[in-house]
């Protein structure tokens, strides 16, 4: 977010002419360069309509838009929206237009030559992972996941450096979903795109933004803050009430365990005497050992296994699940509910690190 | 009754064989009266389609116009455009025009309205302008609706022809009003035959060029 916004919105409002109530009411937000803002809240917030307006197909009632320092209102509106992606819930596809031709849309509206405009769809069509097999055939013969990764490609298209989405995820079913978000997430860490996403899944733009804002009925922001912010401290009871139940455990799934202190617990090397791994036991007050090769995770055994054979004898049993330091404390806590040591173990490249138990992971969101 | 009894073949083959150029006369005649009608009936539902999708107020008395035109009886219709215009070819390019009116209208309107609103929210999102927007994105979209709507007047007006035989011309009908007044089988099936025919082929035609025009839409509309 070095110097100046990306998208600046200075006191805009809109009313409708159908309305005497404002739909977006003298809002101002300033979106940073490569910075991804999601819009929540409730229907009636404004949060589409204020998307709408940052391309103007919403034309603001007052108030001044700047992108990259300009004045949006300056020049014409189609020149305006052919360096601002634009992605929509129901994908609006053209029909009659095939898949290459769909993702070549603004290419060529800018006037770009043949050769490069099928270069840059060959490009884009393996970064949102479509088949190239595909580019001949028509909207109509794809999926819902499949199109809108299209819709994303041709967002894409001419390199706008601000994209913006209108739910784009919301129309496809929820485990196409996950993996749309997923990809999303990762897309947006290899360009360097300023995005601003309207969403009324408080999971989604948890997951997506770098900042959320929150709005109320008529454009009003009630928080405008990164997602583990608006968890941590809800700046209203709007807020508080909007973001629901679990907000512990959402703020968990924010967080990987690298975050965290990881703690040796009782895990031993194969090689240490018996005597020391029953010592080792009784200090953590538990009835199972970790057995440990050269650092590398073996599994545990039941301590009540453990007479004077040697601990390299003894066949030990794994872990059923085992986290990487990327892993978020959210899926530490599932290991933890679900193991029988009621531990989370973390293990990287085959390498023991620590594990975390309960007490570890609460004090992970309480610091 | 009395023809028919003296066992004449039901088709006079040698009649036909003799009267050729006359019906590839009647043949250039029908098609030609079909071609003009329509084509004139295009053009003046495209204008008064792109009136009623700019100010929308004017669709209902257009409709409203059309669809009482289309209620007249053809033959009606003829004989109050004999004291006006004559009893001529304009005669009947005037009443034929006026039935292809409704059914063009129509289809041109619902054509360019049943375009997705997600798709031109997409195409203005895009950086389409107004213009490229209509030519690029709603008449390709409306095409399958407007040539089905240009293929029921085609049809129509194919079979409206035949009653010109009245006005003196009717391609096809000519033969068939005549085979009547003379109970000459020949001419009559000629004139049904092949009036038939040709709504057939233009009928198949108007499906061919609907399924060129438009490959992506998979089902016909």
């Amino acid at each position: 977010m070095a110097g100046d916004p990306m998208i600046r919105l200075e006191n805009v409002t809109k009313v409708f002419p159908t309305s005497t109530r404002a739909a977006v009411s003298d809002l101002s937000l300033d979106i940073g360069r490569g910075e991804c803002v999601t819009l929540i809240g409730p229907s009636g917030c404004g949060k589409t309509t204020t998307l709408k307006m940052i391309n103007r197909i919403i034309e603001p009632t007052s108030g001044r838009i700047q992108i990259d320092g300009k004045d949006a209102m300056a020049i014409p509106a189609h020149e305006l929206r052919r360096s601002i992606g634009y992605v929509i819930q129901q994908i609006g596809l053209f029909p009659h237009r095939t898949i290459a031709q769909n993702i070549g849309t603004v290419p060529v509206l800018l006037g770009w030559d043949q050769a490069r405009i099928d270069d840059r769809v060959a490009e884009l069509v393996e970064v949102v992972g479509l088949d190239a097999e595909m580019m001949s055939r028509y909207p109509s013969e794809l999926s819902g996941g499949q199109q809108q990764r299209v819709g994303v490609a041709r967002a894409l298209a001419a390199d706008p450096p601000v994209l913006l989405m209108d739910e784009p995820f919301g129309a496809v079913d929820p485990i196409v979903r996950k993996r749309l978000q997923s990809e999303f997430h990762d897309l947006r860490g290899r360009l360097d795109k300023t995005v601003v996403f309207v969403t009324h899944d408080v999971d989604e733009a948890i997951l997506l933004g770098d900042r959320m804002a929150i709005l109320n009925i008529g454009g009003i922001i009630e928080q405008y803050d990164p997602p583990e912010k608006v968890l941590a401290e809800p700046a209203s009871d709007f807020v508080e009430r909007f973001l629901g139940g679990e907000r512990g455990l959402k703020r968990l799934a924010l967080l990987p365990i690298g975050e965290a202190d990881l703690e040796p617990g009782p895990f031993v090397d194969v090689s240490v005497p018996p005597a020391e791994a029953r010592r080792v036991m009784e200090q953590h007050g538990v009835d199972w050992l970790g057995l440990l090769d050269a650092e590398a995770l073996l599994g545990w055994v039941d301590g009540a296994l453990i007479d004077d054979t040697p601990l390299r004898e003894l066949e030990p049993r794994p872990f059923l699940v085992t986290l990487d330091m990327d892993a978020s404390l959210r899926s530490a806590l599932d290991a933890v509910v679900t193991s029988h040591a009621r531990v989370a173990v973390v293990v990287e490249d085959g390498v023991y690190r620590g594990m975390l138990d309960l007490d570890a992971i609460a004090e992970g969101i309480t610091e | 009754m009395s023809v028919l009894g003296q066992a004449a073949p039901l088709i006079d083959w040698d009649w036909i064989a003799r009267n050729i150029d006359q019906i590839a006369d009647r043949s250039w005649q029908h098609l030609s009266l079909t071609a003009v009608s329509v084509g004139i009936g295009l053009v003046i539902s495209v204008g008064l389609a792109i009136v009623s999708l700019r100010w929308r107020w004017f669709y209902t008395p257009i409709t409203w116009v059309t669809g009482l035109l289309y209620t007249i009886p053809s033959l009606a219709l003829f004989a109050l455009l004999v004291p006006i215009v004559g009893l001529n070819a304009t005669n009947a390019v005037i009443a034929l025009t006026s039935y292809t009116l409704l059914i063009i209208i129509r289809n041109l309107v619902a054509g360019i309205d049943g375009v997705p609103e997600a798709v031109l929210e997409a195409a203005d999102g895009m950086g389409y302008t107004r213009r490229a927007r209509f030519w690029k994105m709603e008449v390709p979209l409306a095409l399958p609706v407007i040539i089905a709507g240009l293929r029921i007047a085609t049809v129509t007006t194919v079979g409206l022809v035949t009653v010109t035989a009245v006005l003196g011309l009717g391609g096809y009908g000519y033969f068939i009003l005549r085979g009547l007044n003379t109970f000459f089988w020949t001419q009559i099936l000629v004139g049904v035959v092949l009036s038939v025919a040709l709504a057939t082929i233009l009928d198949i035609g108007f499906l061919f060029l609907q399924r060129l025009l438009s490959p992506w839409a998979r089902r016909a509309v």
